[in-house]
């Protein structure tokens, strides 16, 4: 892997955390509206897949929405002005923390309908090939997501069609509260794609170097013309499913979650593996400081920037606009 | 033949189902970003002739609806223009996830990053003995839906029309063919640029006594009314209002104001159908302009039985149009 790339992965990996960690203290502080749902201790999972994609890719995801953009290289201002509603949002304040988009990196649109992402980036990879542009697309989904028919239908509508996609799947090993044993039959994700004769790979999602190499067999796999996998990373979500929701009786074992905070944490891991590769610490000190720093400067953007106007909710409804009734 | 269609040249006698089938045809050949997806197309969708279009536009898709109906968003956003065939219109429900939740608000959710130039094309099937699962008018639950636009042909002509329009229109757009009319004949212009635009009614008939606002396949029935009516004196205003979201206020208005008397005739059932709605706008906006009360001719709140005894008097008819313009008259 070359040095390069390895400093902006560390990079995107660190924005994804300082950002989720800046969101979940606004919540705290009774800054944000709606939901918000952190990927926290997903991050390799999420940069991994990314960067094994070119700029001009398609990525859709899921609620949990913030990391994905990120991780595609997504400037941060105006995803956290989108988080406190602002009107320099990335979405004009229409889309708020599950629904984070940013066209100019490829991400098509996270969707708060679990397993609706799914088919968007499908179709997507469909143009690609009608078009013969070479772009390829991938669609992150949970374990929980992968209970929805529609990828059932994707699966196999993209087997048959030899799609260049990727279907992604962060496996945290729970959808919310319940936990993927109790709603899967058989519990590799992966081994969905043999019905459909789509390969399915199973990566450990805590690091960073195996999903990469994962996902860039799958874009090259997709780009030669020969159709679409299935990658599960196996992976683990450190906070609350929604930041502030308390579930009272827990639902994960307390030795799992402090196994995982503590010996899985894949920002620490890919950390010492960059200092045993030969990257030094004032090397790492540097990229630190500089996620540090971007994710301050998105905060205080955010602040400053004003509320849309409520008139404002009557635009953009549609391209060709009609008269919109009130 | 219409003035409009005069004005543009040539036409042609030919049926609802092969206008639906030329403008496919000619959108699909003039433009390369144009593609079709429907399970077995070369049978519903209108002959399946397609000339030299690029094979690979043409996509007969597994059953699938709710995927490929989702893949249609994602294509369109990312810079083609699908066709979607969801052929019989219940099959809508399976994908009402994609056509609700990410076409009509993918714009809207994001800023306006995208636009959503697809076109669902759903077939209603009514009145042949097909019992419920396949005989359904959903049409107004699709009216609730902000970010659609809803239109439903009921003359070859419009057929053309309004499926060119939703095709080269960048939002998504619903095309509600009623299958009653497949069959039926009438002359369609030629011209490859004939769009019948979204949102405009159109007077079949002026009249001044009554007027009769009417949905989709009901037009034919309105106007057999109106030729009754009018051998008793009466004279009908009929209207079509060929597009329901967004509707044409302007017309239900207008019509009203030359009458003062209004029957709504709407397949759809009675209970919030598009009916409902236009009656909420006439007395809203033109309660003074009313003479007597507004009059719906609809379905009742029924799922459509199979025996054809039981079916048939469920829909509007010409006698049921002509009995509620009596009554208030
Ligand atoms: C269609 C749909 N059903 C249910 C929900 C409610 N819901 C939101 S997140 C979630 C769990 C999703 O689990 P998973 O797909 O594994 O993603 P994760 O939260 O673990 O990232 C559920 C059930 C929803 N948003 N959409």
């Amino acid at each position: 892997m070359k040095n390069d790339l390895q400093s902006e992965a560390y990079l995107r990996m660190l924005k994804i955390r300082g950002f989720e960690q800046a969101v979940t203290r606004l919540v705290t502080e009774g800054e944000v509206p709606g939901a918000v749902h952190t990927s926290i201790g997903q991050e390799a999972a999420i940069v991994g897949a990314c960067m094994a994609l070119n700029i001009d890719d398609y990525i859709s995801g899921t609620h949990r929405s913030h990391g994905h953009p990120i991780g595609k290289g997504a400037e941060l201002k105006p995803l956290m002005a989108e988080i406190l509603g602002k009107a320099t949002g990335v979405c004009k304040g229409r889309g708020g923390s599950m629904h984070f988009t940013d066209k100019s990196v490829g991400s098509i649109g996270e969707s708060a309908i679990v397993g609706g992402g799914i088919p968007i980036a499908t179709g997507a990879a469909l143009t690609a090939q009608v078009r013969k542009t070479g772009q390829v697309a991938l669609t992150f989904f949970g374990d929980g997501a992968s209970n929805e028919g529609v990828l059932a239908e994707c699966l196999n509508m993209a087997a048959v069609w030899k799609l260049p996609i990727i279907f992604f799947c962060e496996n945290n090993g729970y959808a919310a509260v319940t936990p993927a044993a109790h709603s899967h039959g058989q519990p590799d994700v992966a081994r969905r794609g043999e019905g459909y004769g789509v390969p399915g790979v199973i990566v450990d999602g805590q690091d960073f170097a195996a999903v990469h190499a994962a996902t860039e067999a799958a874009v090259a796999r997709a780009r030669r013309g020969e159709g679409p996998t299935l990658i599960e990373a196996k992976t683990y979500r450190f906070d609350e499913h929604c930041v502030g929701l308390f579930i009272k009786g827990g639902y994960r074992p307390a030795e799992e979650l402090h196994h995982y905070v503590n010996e899985r944490d894949p920002v620490t891991l890919f950390r010492n593996n960059l200092l045993t590769g030969g990257m030094t610490q004032s090397a790492l000190a540097e990229i630190e400081a500089q996620a540090a720093s971007l994710i301050e400067e998105a905060v205080a953007f955010a602040r400053e920037s004003a509320f849309p106007e409520p008139e404002e909710a009557f635009e953009l409804v549609h391209a060709s606009p009609i008269p919109i009734r009130r | 033949m219409t003035p409009d269609s005069m004005t543009l040249g040539n036409t042609k006698r030919m049926t609802y189902l092969d206008a639906l089938g030329l403008a496919q045809r000619e959108e699909l050949e003039g433009r390369d970003d144009t593609i079709i997806i429907g399970e077995d197309i070369a049978l519903y969708a209108a002959g399946g002739a397609y000339g030299d279009t690029d094979p690979s536009r043409i996509r007969s898709a597994p059953i699938s609806e709710c995927g490929f109906a989702g893949m249609a968003v994602g294509a369109a956003i990312t810079g083609l223009r699908p066709i979607v065939d969801l052929t019989i219109a219940n099959f809508i429900y399976l994908a009402a996830d994609p056509i609700i939740n990410q076409a009509a608000r993918l714009r809207y959710m994001t800023g306006g990053q995208f636009k959503v130039p697809v076109t669902y094309r759903a077939s209603m099937w009514h009145g042949q003995a097909n019992a419920a699962q396949h005989s359904d008018r959903p049409y107004p639950m699709f009216m609730n839906i902000p970010g659609l636009k809803v239109v439903c042909p009921a003359t070859p002509e419009d057929a053309k029309g309004l499926l060119k329009a939703a095709i080269r229109d960048d939002d998504p757009v619903i095309v509600f063919e009623d299958n009653d009319l497949w069959g039926k004949k009438g002359d369609v212009p030629l011209d490859t640029d004939f769009v019948v635009p979204i949102g405009k009614a159109k007077t079949h008939r002026s009249g001044s006594d009554v007027s009769i606002i009417s949905v989709s396949g009901c037009l034919r029935h309105a106007l057999k009314a109106a030729d009754d009516l009018a051998k008793d004196g009466i004279s009908a205003d009929v209207i079509d209002l060929r597009t329901l979201l967004p509707l044409d206020n302007d017309a239900i208005l207008g019509t009203l104001a030359k009458t003062g008397r209004v029957v709504i005739v709407d397949p759809a059932h009675r209970t919030m159908g598009a009916a409902a709605e236009i009656a909420a706008i006439i007395v809203e906006d033109g309660f003074d302009m009313l003479r007597k009360p507004v009059k719906r001719v609809v379905t009742p709140d029924v799922p459509i039985p199979f025996s054809p005894p039981m079916e048939a008097p469920l829909y509007p008819n010409p006698d049921k149009i002509a009995a509620a313009v009596r009554e208030l008259m």
